[in-house]
C-alpha cells in the first residue's frame, strides 16, 4: 500500500498553484459563477470569452492531456490529470471543458476510429474545441435506452431526426456527442448508435433552458433532417449503448466535488475565524464530521483514479465516487447556509451578500448534483447490480 | 499511489481467513461472552502457531518482524470473525507501548514471551471519569525507597482479570498542563493491592474495574520516562485507534457480505428481495460505506506506518468507522428481518460490537472534536 504522492506529483502540484497565481485573476477567482464547477456555460459573453482563454492557456501547457496515452500525446498519467482538477477546482478556476476532455476524449480513445482520434483529441487537448452531450431527451432520462431520436441511412451519411433535452453549453460549443436510434426492430438497448456531431450543422436547433439559478446553463436541442458524415460514428452502428455506459463511466469520475467542497469549507472557516462570534459546538461538530466525509470523498475518488492509472476501467466504482461526492456537496451547501444564517439568503450582487454570495450560490447548485450525470438513484442501481451483484430481477 | 496489499499481506489474509473460520465459529465467540474469562485457550495457541502474536516483533525478540500494515491486515480479518480473547489488549495495547517505550531489558523481558502468547498484557487507561484525556488520569502514585506506591481506581480496562500485567497510566506530578506528570509502570497484576471486578459489557467482550490499593511497584518497572508517559500514550493511542478501525472494516465487511448472501437467498412477493430497489440502494449504501471506510483506515494505518504526521488522520478514520459500522450493521438487521434480532443469530454480534467499537477508545464526538482541534477551529 502506498497512499502518498509521489515527488514529482508534488512538485507537479506547486507548478499547478503557481500557474493559477499568476493566470487567474482573482476577482473572477470570487465570482459564485465560476466557483464549483470546471466548465461553466451560465457566464456573460466576456466571462466565457476568458474562459476560452484560459483553456488555451491550460492546454498549451499540455496539462488537458495527462491522462491520456502517449501516443496520443499525454503522459498516461491519470493522477497527475487530477491534481489539475484538484486545484483548479479547489481555487473556482474554470477553463475545462469537462464533457470533451473526461467524457469524450477517453471514450474516443478506447471506441473510436485512429482517424477519429486524429481528428477530434488535438482540439481537446489544445483546449480550442469545446463539447457537449447529447443524450437525454423529454420522455427519456434515467431509462435512456428508450430514447426516440432516430438516424436512418441515406449514402455516406446518416439523417438524424428527433429531440435532445437538458445539454450543457450546447448553444456555446462547436462539437457534440450524440445516441441515437438506428435501428427500431432491435431490442432497445441494441439498436442505437453513438455519433460525433457538428453542431453548426444545417437543421439543428438550439433553445438555451433558463435554470434555476436564472442561469442559460442547459439546453433543448432539435435535429430535422441533419445529416451527419458516416465516418462520424463511434464503435459502430448498433454499439452505441455500449460506448454510452463507457462514456457515462468517465462522466461520473468527472463530477469529482470534493476539491471545491475543501475549497468552501476552508472559505467558510477562515470567515469564522476572522469572526468575534465562534462558531457554536452544534456547528463545530458538524464541520468536523464533513471535513471527514470530505476525506472519504477524496479516497474514494482516488480508488476510481488509480483503476484508471492500472488501466482498469472503474465501473461501479465511479458511480460509488459520484454518488457520494454529490451528496456531500449538499450537506455541505445546507451546511453553509446553516454558518450563515439570514445572509445566505442574500444573492450575489446583493449588499450585504456574503462571502461573493456563494452560500446562496451552492445551496441552489448543488441539488442538481445528484440528478447529473445518472441520479444517484441510478448510480445505487448500479452499485448494487454491478458492485454487489444483486438480481435485476 | 498503490491501494494494492503487498503478496505477502494477502496470503496473511487468506490465512487468517481460512483460520478463524475453521477455529472460530460464531457459536465460540458467544461461548466465550457467556464465560467469565473469555479466553479461549486452544483457539489463542493456535494463533500463536500461526504467528500472529509475533507478527510485528522484531525478529531478535522472537517475531515475525512485520509491519503496522501488516498488523491492519490480520486485524480486519480478526473483526470479520468477532475473535473474542485478550489479543488486542495484548498485542495492540500492550505490545505497541512496550515495543514504543521498552527499554532494552523491558523487551528483552516481555516480547519474546508475548511473540509465543505466553504472556498477556493490557492497558490500564480510563477511570472512572471515562476520559481519554490527560485530565481523566488522576491514579496517583508517590515515591518511597526504591519503589513507587500507586493509589486509585482504573476502570473499562479490557481483559485486566486475565492479564498477566497491566500497563497502567499514573500520575506522578501535579502540573499545570494535565498532559506532564503522567507516568507509565508495568504492575504485575498479582501485586498486592490490586483487585480486579468483571464488568458485565453489552458485546460480551471483557472490561474490568481495576482497583489499585497501595501497590508498591519498583522504578525499574516504569516504560519511558518518569513523567513522560503521555508522549508514549499519544503515539501508541493513535495505532491502537486505527487498529480498532481495522476491526470495525473486518466487522462491516463481513455484515455487508452476509447481508447481499441473504438478499439473494429471501424470497417475498414472489422474487428474491435483492432484487427490489429499497433493498438494493440499503446494500448500495453498505457498500459506500465499507469501501469509504477501508480507504480512510488504510490511508491512516499507512500514513502512521510512515512515520508521517497522522493526528486528523486518524481521528477521521475513527469517526468515519464509528458512525458507518453502526448504520451498515442496523441496516443488516433491517434487511434480515426479524431472525437479524433473534440471540442465536450471527448479526447481533456485529451491532453490538459496532456500538462497544465505537465507544472504545474515543467515540465519535470526541474524535470530532480532535478534527475540530487539528483543523483549528
Amino acid at each position: 500500500m502506498d497512499f502518498g504522492f509521489s515527488q514529482e506529483e508534488e512538485a507537479f502540484r506547486q507548478e499547478v498553484r503557481e500557474f493559477i497565481q499568476k493566470e487567474y485573476p482573482p476577482e473572477l477567482r470570487r465570482q459564485p459563477r465560476v466557483t464549483f464547477t470546471p466548465s461553466i456555460h451560465g457566464l456573460d459573453d466576456e466571462g466565457w470569452e476568458l474562459m476560452r482563454t484560459l483553456s488555451r492557456k491550460l492546454g498549451a501547457k499540455g496539462w488537458l492531456s495527462l491522462g491520456w496515452p502517449e501516443k496520443y500525446g499525454g503522459q498516461n498519467s491519470p493522477f497527475l490529470q487530477n491534481i489539475v482538477y484538484e486545484e483548479v477546482l479547489y481555487n473556482n478556476c474554470p477553463g475545462i471543458n469537462h464533457i470533451g476532455v473526461t467524457f469524450l476524449a477517453p471514450t474516443l480513445i478506447q471506441f473510436g476510429s485512429e482517424e477519429q482520434a486524429k481528428r477530434h483529441l488535438p482540439g481537446i487537448a489544445k483546449g480550442t474545441v469545446y463539447w457537449c452531450e447529447l443524450l437525454s431527451e423529454p420522455d427519456s432520462g434515467s431509462d435512456l435506452a428508450s430514447i426516440k431520436t432516430q438516424a436512418t441511412e441515406d449514402g455516406d451519411y446518416y439523417v438524424i431526426n428527433g429531440q435532445k433535452t437538458w445539454n450543457s453549453g450546447a448553444h456555446l460549443v462547436e462539437w457534440g456527442f450524440i445516441l441515437v436510434r438506428t435501428d427500431p426492430n432491435l431490442p432497445r438497448h441494441r439498436g442505437l448508435s453513438y455519433f460525433l456531431i457538428d453542431m453548426k450543422s444545417p437543421g439543428i436547433t438550439i433553445n438555451p433552458i433558463l435554470d434555476m439559478l436564472e442561469e442559460y446553463e442547459f439546453c433543448e436541442v432539435f435535429f430535422d433532417e441533419v445529416r451527419v458524415p458516416k465516418k462520424n460514428l463511434v464503435g459502430g452502428k448498433n454499439r452505441g449503448w455500449y460506448v454510452t455506459m463507457a462514456t457515462l463511466d468517465f462522466e461520473r469520475a468527472a463530477h469529482m466535488y470534493y476539491p471545491s467542497i475543501r475549497g468552501y469549507l476552508d472559505r467558510l472557516t477562515e470567515h469564522v475565524k476572522r469572526s468575534p462570534e465562534p462558531l457554536s459546538p452544534v456547528l463545530r461538530n458538524r464541520l468536523a464530521e464533513l471535513l471527514a466525509e470530505c476525506e472519504m470523498a477524496r479516497w474514494l475518488h482516488y480508488r476510481a483514479i488509480w483503476m484508471m492509472s492500472k488501466g482498469n476501467i472503474p465501473t461501479y466504482e465511479v458511480a460509488i465516487d459520484k454518488l457520494y461526492n454529490a451528496e456531500l456537496a449538499q450537506r455541505v451547501a445546507e451546511f453553509g447556509m446553516q454558518v450563515v444564517g439570514h445572509y445566505g439568503g442574500l444573492l450575489s450582487g446583493s449588499k450585504y451578500a456574503f462571502l461573493y454570495g456563494w452560500p446562496s450560490y451552492y445551496y441552489l447548485d448543488t441539488i442538481s448534483y445528484t440528478i447529473m450525470a445518472g441520479t444517484s438513484e441510478i448510480d445505487r442501481n448500479v452499485i448494487a447490480q454491478r458492485g454487489l451483484g444483486l438480481p435485476t430481477e | 499511489m498503490d491501494f494494492n496489499l503487498t503478496e505477502e499481506q494477502e496470503i496473511l489474509r487468506t490465512v487468517a481467513r481460512d483460520v478463524l473460520t475453521a477455529e472460530c465459529p460464531t457459536k465460540l465467540v458467544r461461548e466465550t461472552a457467556k464465560d467469565e474469562k473469555g479466553h479461549p485457550l486452544r483457539l489463542w495457541q493456535q494463533m500463536a502457531e500461526a504467528g500472529w502474536m509475533g507478527l510485528i516483533i522484531p525478529e531478535e525478540y522472537g517475531g515475525a518482524g512485520g509491519s503496522f500494515l501488516d498488523l491492519i491486515v490480520l486485524l480486519e480479518e480478526m473483526g470479520r470473525a468477532c475473535l473474542p480473547g485478550p489479543f488486542f489488549s495484548t498485542i495492540v495495547l500492550g505490545g505497541l507501548t512496550v515495543l514504543e517505550a521498552g527499554s532494552e531489558e523491558q523487551r528483552t523481558e516481555l516480547l519474546p514471551k508475548l511473540a509465543e502468547g505466553k504472556m498477556l498484557l493490557t492497558l490500564a487507561l480510563t477511570e472512572p471519569s471515562a476520559k481519554y484525556t490527560g485530565d481523566g488520569m488522576q491514579t496517583k502514585a508517590t515515591p518511597r525507597d526504591k519503589e513507587f506506591i500507586i493509589e486509585g481506581t482504573k476502570l473499562f480496562v479490557p481483559d485486566a482479570h486475565i492479564s498477566d500485567y497491566l500497563i497502567c497510566a499514573v500520575r506522578t506530578q501535579a502540573t499545570q498542563s494535565p498532559e506532564d506528570g503522567i507516568t507509565l509502570f508495568l504492575v504485575d497484576a498479582k501485586s498486592p493491592g490490586v483487585s480486579c471486578t468483571l464488568l458485565k459489557t453489552m458485546a460480551g467482550d471483557k472490561q474490568c474495574e481495576v482497583l489499585f490499593d497501595n501497590v508498591a511497584v519498583p522504578f525499574s518497572n516504569i516504560l519511558g520516562n518518569l513523567n513522560g508517559g503521555w508522549l508514549i500514550l499519544n503515539k501508541v493511542l493513535e495505532k491502537a485507534v486505527v487498529a480498532q478501525c481495522a476491526l470495525m472494516v473486518g466487522g462491516a465487511k463481513q455484515v455487508l457480505e452476509m447481508t447481499v448472501e441473504y438478499a439473494k437467498q429471501r424470497v417475498a412477493f414472489g422474487h428474491p428481495i435483492g432484487s427490489f430497489q429499497a433493498i438494493q440502494h440499503h446494500c448500495a449504501n453498505m457498500l459506500v460505506d465499507v469501501e469509504g471506510c477501508s480507504l480512510v483506515v488504510n490511508n491512516a494505518a499507512w500514513r502512521l506506518s510512515q512515520g508521517l504526521p497522522a493526528t486528523q488522520d486518524v481521528a477521521i478514520a475513527k469517526v468515519l468507522t464509528n458512525e458507518k459500522f453502526k448504520r451498515i450493521a442496523a441496516l443488516g438487521i433491517q434487511i434480515h428481518g426479524a431472525i437479524g434480532f433473534t440471540q442465536d443469530h450471527d448479526l447481533p454480534l456485529y451491532f453490538k460490537r459496532a456500538k462497544a467499537w465505537e465507544i472504545s477508545l474515543g467515540n465519535t464526538i470526541f474524535h470530532l472534536d480532535k478534527i475540530a482541534k487539528a483543523a483549528q477551529i
